[in-house]
């Protein structure tokens, strides 16, 4: 070994060594979180990182035509990393060289590690160029971060140029030929120069390479770009469930309920703060961030992982955390502002390329507040005890709920009689025009001739609202009760109008052990036409119509086709989409809880969708959720469009449909 | 230094029905609920409490089931609950129910000074607003009543500064304490209770006192004790209504003609 291999070795032992203390400093942080039990499904998870980070299905989406460049970028890091590898074992030890190959596999290396370094090279510069003159509004465009890494990474390659130009200028480089980019710039920028300037020159831009990579590497763990370290893992431990449930809650005396202090979130939710990448994309699908809301779900994300940098060191060392995780104005502490602007619609967790499961870090701060601190808007004073003591939002007389059967024939559900239970819910229960929705599905499913029944004056919330407002003690309290109803009375089917109550039968009550079939309407109906039993007519002219995505059906449940297809039929032509549709729909505003508190700032959520509706002049608007219903109409009528357009139910578009026999 | 709140357990009124032949109250099945004036009497003693650290305790007569209302009270963070339950108490109006309360009251002051008794404007069973009255009366405390805001509270001076609100004005008293305070809604909002509270407030045992202990003359208690007697309980029958103006046409019209009835009606006042 030479004295500058042993030089180097130093320099690198130094620098390995300081990343490792690095790496060790900010990951055993991790382990102040709580365990969480993400194992499981190997195979799946694995095809997920291969799928994601490697074939970058995480950057590589229409709406964001940018992620290409990411792509490319990391595909060219890949190939790097080979090159790399060599790179500094040769340093150490001279006699680790590709050049040792036979030529044709030498040859090859070098024209591809030529070419993907100039790829790399001009990635960058399209990173640099659009963060500088065209970033999105989403962005945090200008982030010192981001431009000290593409800085680096920019240098890395223009060093490996001049290196090897500076190579082949001396005549020492035998795969020349396969190295275009470094010929070019040995011919361009190093032409005529001596040998010994070119030798000085190659060991400058060697030394440059080598300390640019190891401060690359030493840099990652303390900026954003932790992510090229924590995303890999952070996708493999993803939330396999198309849900993303919270947890029950074991309601003991001595417990502590939700997060007021960052070390009471899970080690996997520490890890997602690490893992992001700030990208933008969930601020951009944000419905608050996009109505001027505090929320800005990257925000929510960021401050988590400044508030554990800054006071892990401390609890771990058994010391009180002194930047508090909510209410304060720094960095690293969550407005409680921001808390409440979430409508849970699952936008940010459904684009996050990694899987950050932004939204839930959310709810599990609002059950801090809401369980030990009694800490939420005024508004949700009269709420919480309507449903505690009347089991609806409204504190309506229980014993009303079966007002609207006055002018449908129905039937109150038997055991081992009935088939379906219609759960008709507190909006079709209570709410004037709700219960439209509601007589139209019984007409369905009478004219269709399924055995249904009702629970009336005996039905309970769900609770849906107060799990996502953080009351989870009461919520608790009343699974408990519609679980042990349900299973008492033989319930094996339940027909579900809104998806609120859908998911939360369905996916919540599967935590209660309720293992029943819950079937949205919409669903049904498509179901009860397929089959014959419904039979339509597609002649309802209802104009225009544009149809709308609930979040809880759509990116919660996946149904997407169903309510479409129906409307099809119904209406003989397909309903028009809205810019934002399937999977990118945009919250109507009622979701999670926010139905119950007033919207103080910025534009109203419903009046952004119905707006967004309204470019595609529409005559009717389709939705499949009483909250939409409701959301849409207050919003057309504040654009003073009510008498022009109206807002149908699935179910009442297929009422009309029908075919009187 | 003690605050004793007075609470009720009333039927929720707005699931009372009435039964379409006798026209009684249907009661059975009706969950009860905290009268929601007491609510605010617990809430400002509990403010009282996180300012000047007085003890609390609640005090309930009625069935043993009243414990449901106690427990409330325990989950927001009154010390101590005391439900006067006796079968002698039952069958009891304003005036023997405010001998019973008085009584208590007297007892709880032989282990602590009472500074202050706290009670709801009225119950939204029984309307009559009548029984803070009579425990102040019955202890010979200063009252003030209908009061929706607490000026100031001097415990060296034993001095309090109320401000009550009548029809139209509000009117500014000064008491000395010993003294009892009816409450308004608009006094406060009260607290949600946090689930560790409600927890503890499960474990906490509720004194119970019955005539055994309270030594009260059955003459002055109870059914025997009341000096009204309830001969019938009806509802009204409503006579019909009229159509005032042309609300679809002329809406301000209508809006109008209608306050105009109501001011010469003395249902409001501008």
């Amino acid at each position: 070994m030479s004295l500058s291999n042993w030089i180097f070795l130093i320099i690198f032992i130094i620098a390995i060594t300081f990343f490792a203390w690095s790496f060790r400093k900010r990951f055993r942080l991790l382990a102040l979180g709580k365990a969480e039990n993400r194992s499981g499904s190997v195979l799946k998870r694995c095809w997920n990182v291969v799928m994601y980070p490697f074939l970058q299905r995480c950057a590589i989406n229409p709406a964001y035509r940018f992620g290409i460049n990411h792509a490319i970028l990391f595909w060219c890091f890949m190939v790097l990393l080979i090159s790399n590898a060599e790179f500094l074992l040769k340093g150490i030890f001279s006699a680790i060289d590709f050049a040792r190959l036979p030529n044709g596999a030498y040859f090859t290396l070098s024209l591809i590690f030529d070419i993907v370094s100039i790829l790399a090279l001009l990635a960058v510069i399209l990173a640099v160029v659009r963060r500088l003159f065209f970033a999105p509004r989403y962005l945090p465009a200008r982030s010192k971060d981001a431009f000290v890494i593409l800085s680096m990474i920019a240098a890395l390659m223009l060093a490996f140029f001049f290196m090897n130009g500076a190579e082949i200028g001396q005549g020492i480089e035998r795969a020349s030929t396969y190295m275009p980019i470094s010929g070019f710039f040995a011919s361009a920028f190093m032409n005529g120069a001596s040998k010994t300037t070119l030798e000085i020159l190659a060991a400058i831009f060697w030394w440059i390479h080598a300390i640019v990579l190891l401060s690359f590497l030493n840099y990652l763990p303390y900026s954003k770009h932790m992510h090229i370290l924590t995303s890999i893992p952070n996708v493999y431990l993803r939330n396999l469930d198309g849900v993303s449930l919270q947890p029950r809650e074991e309601f003991k005396k001595g417990n502590a309920y939700g997060v007021g202090q960052v070390n009471q979130f899970t080690s996997k939710n520490l890890m997602d703060s690490y893992s992001c990448t700030e990208c933008g994309r969930c601020s951009d699908m944000c419905p608050a961030n996009a109505t001027q809301k505090h929320l800005n779900p990257r925000v929510v994300i960021h401050d988590i992982k400044v508030n554990l940098l800054k006071n892990g060191p401390d609890l771990v060392a058994g010391k009180q955390a002194t930047l508090p995780l909510i209410g304060g104005k720094k960095e690293g502490s969550i407005e409680e502002e921001v808390l409440w602007d979430c409508t849970t619609c699952g936008a940010c967790t459904a684009v996050c390329p990694v899987f950050i499961e932004q939204y839930p870090r959310i709810l599990d701060i609002r059950r801090h507040l809401v369980q030990m601190e009694s800490r939420f808007p005024e508004e949700l004073l009269n709420f919480f005890e309507n449903m505690e003591s009347r089991s609806n939002p409204w504190g309506i007389a229980p014993t009303d709920r079966a007002k609207w059967t006055t002018t449908v024939q129905t039937k109150p559900f038997e055991i081992n009689e009935t088939e379906y239970l219609f759960y008709v819910g507190c909006f079709g229960s209570f709410d004037a025009r709700s219960k439209q929705i509601t007589l139209a599905n019984a007409r369905i499913f009478n004219a269709a001739g399924i055995s249904w029944g009702i629970l009336g004056k005996d039905e309970l919330c769900c609770g849906d609202s107060l799990r996502r407002l953080g009351n989870e003690f009461i919520f608790d309290t009343m699974a408990q009760k519609n679980v042990k109803m349900f299973k008492d009375k033989g319930v094996k089917k339940i027909i579900t109008q809104c998806p609120h109550c859908y998911t939360t039968l369905k996916n919540d009550y599967r935590q209660y052990g309720l293992e029943v079939e819950v079937i949205h309407h919409t669903e049904l109906i498509d179901q009860l036409i397929k089959s014959g039993k419904l039979k339509i007519d597609g002649k309802v002219d209802l104009g225009k119509v544009v149809f709308h995505d609930a979040c809880y059906l759509g990116r919660y449940n996946q149904i997407y086709d169903a309510p479409r297809k129906t409307v099809a039929l119904a209406t003989g032509k397909s309903p028009v989409e809205m810019e934002r549709n399937h999977e990118r729909s945009f919250c109507c505003g009622a979701g999670g809880g926010r139905m119950w508190l007033e919207e103080k700032v910025g534009k109203g959520i419903n009046i952004e969708r119905v707006e967004q509706a309204l470019t595609k002049e529409p005559q009717t608007i389709c939705v499949s959720c009483p909250y939409c219903m409701t959301m849409f109409e207050d919003g057309l009528k504040t654009k003073k469009m009510e008498d022009k357009v109206q807002v149908l139910d699935v179910a009442e578009i297929v009422n009309r449909a029908m075919k009187q026999s | 230094m003690l605050i004793v709140t007075c609470i009720k357990q009333v039927p929720d009124t707005t699931q009372v029905k009435i039964d379409p032949v006798t026209g009684n109250l249907i009661r059975e099945g009706v969950p009860f609920i905290v009268n929601p004036f007491d609510t605010h009497a617990l809430e400002e003693s509990l403010r009282l409490k996180d300012k000047y650290g007085f003890h609390i305790a609640a005090i309930s007569m009625g069935p043993p089931n009243t414990e449901f209302t106690l427990r409330k009270a325990l989950s927001v963070g009154v010390d101590k609950a005391i439900l006067l339950s006796d079968r002698v108490f039952g069958g009891a109006d304003t005036l023997a129910t405010s001998t019973v309360l008085a009584e208590a009251i007297k007892r709880l002051s032989q282990e602590e000074e009472v500074a202050l008794v706290i009670c709801g404007k009225q119950t939204i069973d029984g309307d009559t607003a009548q029984v803070g009255s009579g425990i102040a009366t019955r202890l010979n405390y200063a009252q003030l009543t209908l009061v929706d805001k607490i000026l100031s509270l001097d415990i060296k001076a034993k001095r309090i500064t109320v401000r009550r609100k009548l029809e139209g004005y509000h009117e500014i008293v000064e008491a000395p304490l010993p003294a009892l305070i009816t409450v308004l809604r608009e006094i406060n909002h009260p607290r949600y209770p946090t689930v560790p509270m409600r927890l503890n407030a499960k474990e906490t045992p509720i004194t119970i006192w019955d005539n055994q202990f309270m030594k009260l003359q059955e003459e002055s208690i109870g059914l025997k004790g009341s000096a009204t007697q309830v001969r019938r309980i009806f509802s009204p029958e409503r006579t019909k209504g009229e159509i005032v103006g042309n609300g679809t046409a002329n809406p301000e019209e209508a809006a109008k003609l209608l306050i105009d009835k109501m001011v010469a009606k003395d249902i409001i006042s501008v």
